[in-house]
């Protein structure tokens, strides 16, 4: 995969929430890293930041390298980046879903993940589950279904059911409604998104093209 | 130059024929049990794929090469003069392209705009905007309605009254009413402040050209042609010297009309430094700066006489928009239900809080929640059947055929018999009647396209706020041209295309989809010219459909409409259609009526919506599906308005406190009912289309009939918005 280098240059702040000691510090317990080795902090494994690091990550099963600083979230990194702007910024702090991505299969909020995090994982984005000629069933299904209006959430949305119906092919509406319990749609489409998530449970159907 | 037609209008066992002078170029309008062959019949929408996929591009997904990333910094206090500003800091910072200090001085609500920057990366721009140093003057501020309604009260502009004007407006004898009423009651009912909390924040992007006289904006608008006016304006260009260009928008719900605040900072810094640059508002600002829905304080008074018919509503209401105006919930009060007897004092209150915006069918959904929960207050006084009490005092026979489908599906009769549980969970259930008049208006044009290679496109200059105005407009030119709807492309949200209205107001449908139409029997004509000669025949004598051009009178005698592109002369023939004025048809106005099912578990105060059935007129639905997404939508939007959200002032600092996500509540999948919707038809001859807006009236009364469904659950009316726990137990004498 192509990496586009960001515009942006080294220049230090803080990113709040979760992450804020890791990426405050520049200290991450990823892996080891060789140069710095002994001269850290014991327990600490790597040094990185605040300047840009090179990073490898894993997105939709390509290798990406990029540049980035270790402030900059993995949302930031596939829209920035990356170029995958499917992926929607939406609340900044975990409370909408609209940029769920799977981790390893697993649906995360990517503006609460920092991109070094991503590191050593399987990264999913709504571009990797299929594409307009050909969609993922469960993409396929929101189409059918109307499960979108302004589609600003749909993103999210998706990748959450998709998550839920790989963990479980037999969800059921209630499990479903679960499942998107973290996904905020504005535009009320929550009783088509559930009855998309029934039809892609629906053995044997065919993906739909357009 | 005209004929007059006759038409057939109406709705089932209720039809009449009407005669309309329309002009000679414009399609008979559709009439009722017109047979048509993809209009009315559920179609996913046509930009599905790209929506589901991640590959439509929104505003917020621009990238323009050399592009800056634009910021705003904000005040924090809600009513500040600013006697200097130093920029200096900001401008020395490596990677900062543009410092601009905005004109207005005067501050008037915490997290009006201050100043602006443009920097090679949005956290530079972050950055940036800490090193401004802004020298306030702090001046007394009042945030709260009553606070500012005093006297005393610290004024919000200058030296004017925070007391907007007064509207008054009376019928009959309302005084009279009262005295000779056999029941009254009086209440004083209450809403919140809404924010809109649009998904994708106001936004956009700016580009001059070299010359500077050249303007492009991208941005996330309801009003293409509305943001170019006022750009045009603002940079005294000519309006064809500006490009506004919308092709996603992540909702508007009334908040994104015009040049917004950050859509002119992006064009001047894109201005100031030769290069396009992105504003995007953060959450919070989208939150207090962008608009919101006014809340109210609704003192209602209603009086019925012996027939239980209303002989006296009596409403004063007062709201606040911030420095914006536009509170008011009277609409409702004044037409729903009939009444010889009513007066209105109708009256917004300004205070140092964001600025008010359209919102969903405004000062309705307000209204309907003090009316209709006043209705049931009425009714339980006078002892009469709540359903059978709105059926006596409407006079609209569309919404008494709506009752009785909404009755029957939800089960009135027997769940409003339903003896109540003697356990902490009680169920209840209520009834709310609609209204809407969304015809739409004359003045968009529309442009439709054949190519060589049989594919059509229709291009309209208006824009999809998510209702599926692409799809809509696809189906409509496909029902012309007969053709199936995936032959079809739509083309909108460019001002490069012809004029159209902003999407507000329920307008696009009803607007846009007579000139489609139109463009698309223009664009028929001549290809049934280019058609004649090889069938032999007139072109007044041929019909298109099944993707064919035939002979009326001799079917077989026919060509493809592959066939007949084939032999355009150049690469594509195209048409043109205008929206003309609404005939006088069947009727303006739509009815609808909504029943909603609650549980209220009476020790913790939580209600729970179970259970809604809709019914809704909007003249000719176009495509079933999406109608009920917006239906949905609607009703689900007045649920988290009857229940969850509340815009908090905090009265000491000025500010909203919460701005977040997580702290202002909305709905979310677990509060969603079980929801039916039907739709009533009503071929309304009022366009060639007879289509209406189907938005806001599927929002009006939702709220409202989750109200008066928990007054039936709990035997006592929860007067104010929302019905948190607390309100509830407080209702209930727990508090």
């Amino acid at each position: 995969m192509k990496t586009r280098k960001p515009n942006a240059i080294s220049r230090r702040s803080f990113i709040k929430g979760a992450g804020a000691v890791a990426a405050a510090a520049g200290l991450v317990r990823v892996r080891p890293a060789s140069a710095d080795e002994k001269t850290l902090p014991p327990g600490v494994l790597e040094k990185l930041g605040p300047e840009a690091a090179t990073i490898e990550l894993n997105i939709n099963g390509k290798p990406a390298t990029l540049e980035i600083e270790p402030r900059v979230t993995l949302l930031r990194a596939l829209r920035e980046h990356l170029g995958l702007t499917g992926t929607k910024l939406v609340c900044d702090r975990g409370a909408c879903g609209a940029c769920t991505v799977h981790l390893d299969g697993k649906p995360v909020t990517s503006c609460m993940v920092l991109a070094i995090d991503a590191r050593g994982h399987q990264v999913t984005t709504i571009e990797g589950l299929g594409t307009p000629s050909n969609m993922h069933p469960v993409q396929a299904a929101f189409v059918d279904e109307d499960a979108q209006q302004c589609g600003f959430c749909t993103p999210g949305m998706v990748m959450s059911v998709a998550a839920a119906l790989e963990k479980n092919p037999a969800a059921t509406t209630d499990e479903i409604k679960h499942a998107t319990a973290g996904n905020t749609c504005r535009c009320g489409t929550y009783p088509h998104v559930f009855a998309a998530a029934l039809r892609a449970v629906k053995p044997g159907r065919a993906t739909r093209a357009v | 130059m005209s004929r007059r037609v006759t038409l057939n209008l109406g709705y089932q066992g209720n039809t009449r024929d009407v005669t309309v002078v329309i002009p000679d170029d414009e399609p008979t309008p559709w009439q009722w049990g017109e047979r048509l062959s993809v209009v009315g019949k559920p179609a996913p929408r046509v930009d599905g794929p790209l929506k589901a996929t991640g590959a439509a591009h929104y505003t917020y997904d621009i990238e323009l090469p050399g592009m800056l990333h634009g910021a705003m910094l904000r005040s924090p206090w809600p009513h500040a003069r600013v006697r200097n500003i130093d920029l200096s800091a900001a401008q020395h910072l490596a990677g900062v392209r543009a410092v601009l200090a905005l004109d207005d001085r005067e501050i008037r609500f915490a997290g009006q705009e201050v100043a602006a920057v443009a920097a090679i990366s949005s956290d530079i721009a972050a950055d940036a905007l800490k090193l401004i140093k802004v020298d306030y003057e702090t001046l007394p501020f009042v945030v709260d309605m009553d606070s500012a309604a005093k006297d005393s009260a610290p004024r919000v502009f200058g030296s004017g009254s925070n007391i907007g004007k007064v509207k008054h407006s009376s019928v009959g004898d309302v005084p009279k009413g009262l005295e000779i009423a056999a029941n009254t009651i009086e209440a004083t009912y209450t809403t919140p402040v809404q924010t809109h909390v649009c998904l994708e924040t106001h936004g956009a992007v700016a580009s001059f050209n070299a010359a500077g006289d050249q303007l492009t904006v991208w941005c996330s608008t309801q009003g293409v042609f509305s943001v170019r006016d006022d750009l045009a304006v603002y940079f005294s260009l000519p309006p064809d010297s500006v490009r506004v260009v919308c092709e996603y928008l992540g909702g508007g719900f009334g908040s994104k009309f015009g040049a917004t605040p950050e859509i002119i900072v992006a064009a001047r810094l894109a201005k100031t430094t030769g290069v396009p640059v992105k504003v995007v508002l953060p959450r919070a600002d989208e939150h207090r700066s962008t608009g919101n829905r006014p809340n109210s304080e609704q003192k209602v008074k209603v009086g019925v006489d012996h027939d239980g018919k209303l002989i006296a509503i009596d409403l004063v209401t007062r709201g606040s928009g911030g420095i914006g105006g536009g509170a008011g919930s009277a609409g409702p009060f004044g037409s729903v239900y009939r009444c010889a007897n009513i007066r209105v004092e109708e009256s917004n209150i300004y205070t140092n809080a964001g600025p008010s915006s359209p919102m969903r069918a405004p000062g309705w959904p307000q209204g309907c929640f003090a009316l209709e929960l006043a209705m049931d207050e009425m009714a339980r006084k006078a002892g009469i059947d709540r359903l059978e009490f709105r059926r006596r005092n409407s006079d609209n026979p569309v919404r008494a055929a709506e009752y009785d489908i909404g009755a029957r599906a939800f089960g009135w009769a027997e769940k409003n018999e339903a003896a109540k549980s003697t356990g902490p969970i009680k169920r209840g259930v209520g009834v709310a009647s609609a209204e809407w008049h969304a015809v739409g208006v004359s003045g968009p044009e529309a442009q439709v396209i054949a190519h060589r290679d049989g594919s059509v496109e229709v291009r309209v200059g208006t824009q999809d706020i998510g209702t599926g105005t692409r799809t809509v407009l696809a189906i409509v030119a496909a029902e012309e041209l007969g053709l199936p709807v995936d032959r079809v492309k739509s083309e909108i949200g460019d001002t490069r295309f012809l004029f159209s209205v902003p999407s507000g107001g329920s307008l696009s449908a009803p607007s846009n989809s007579p000139a489609v139409r139109q463009a698309a029997a223009h664009l028929k004509d001549k290809l049934f010219r280019i058609a004649a000669p090889i069938l032999g025949a007139e072109p007044n004598d041929l019909e298109a459909s099944n993707e064919t051009i035939r002979v009326r009178t001799n079917p077989s005698r026919a060509i493809s409409f592959t066939d007949v592109c084939k032999r355009i002369p150049g690469d594509s023939i195209s048409a043109q259609g205008e929206r003309v004025p609404n005939y006088a048809g069947f009727r303006t106005d739509q009815a609808g009526c909504q029943f909603a099912e609650v549980e209220v578990d009476t020790e913790t105060g939580i209600v729970r919506v179970t259970n809604v059935v809709a019914v809704h007129d909007a003249g000719r639905i176009v495509d079933p599906l999406t109608a009920r997404s917006q239906v949905n939508g609607g009703i689900l939007m007045g649920i988290g308005f009857a229940l969850f959200e509340d815009r908090r002032m905090d009265p000491q600092l000025g500010i909203m406190v919460n701005p977040t996500m997580d702290d202002y509540k909305l709905l979310g999948a677990l509060d969603v009912p079980q929801i039916d919707v039907t739709f009533f038809e009503v071929a309304n001859g009022i366009t060639n289309t007879g289509v209406m807006g189907l938005g806001e009236v599927a929002h009006v009364a939702s709220t409202a009939a989750v109200a008066c469904a928990v007054y039936d659950a709990i035997g006592l009316p929860v007067r104010s918005l929302p019905m948190t726990p607390d309100r509830v137990l407080a209702a209930l004498g727990h508090a």
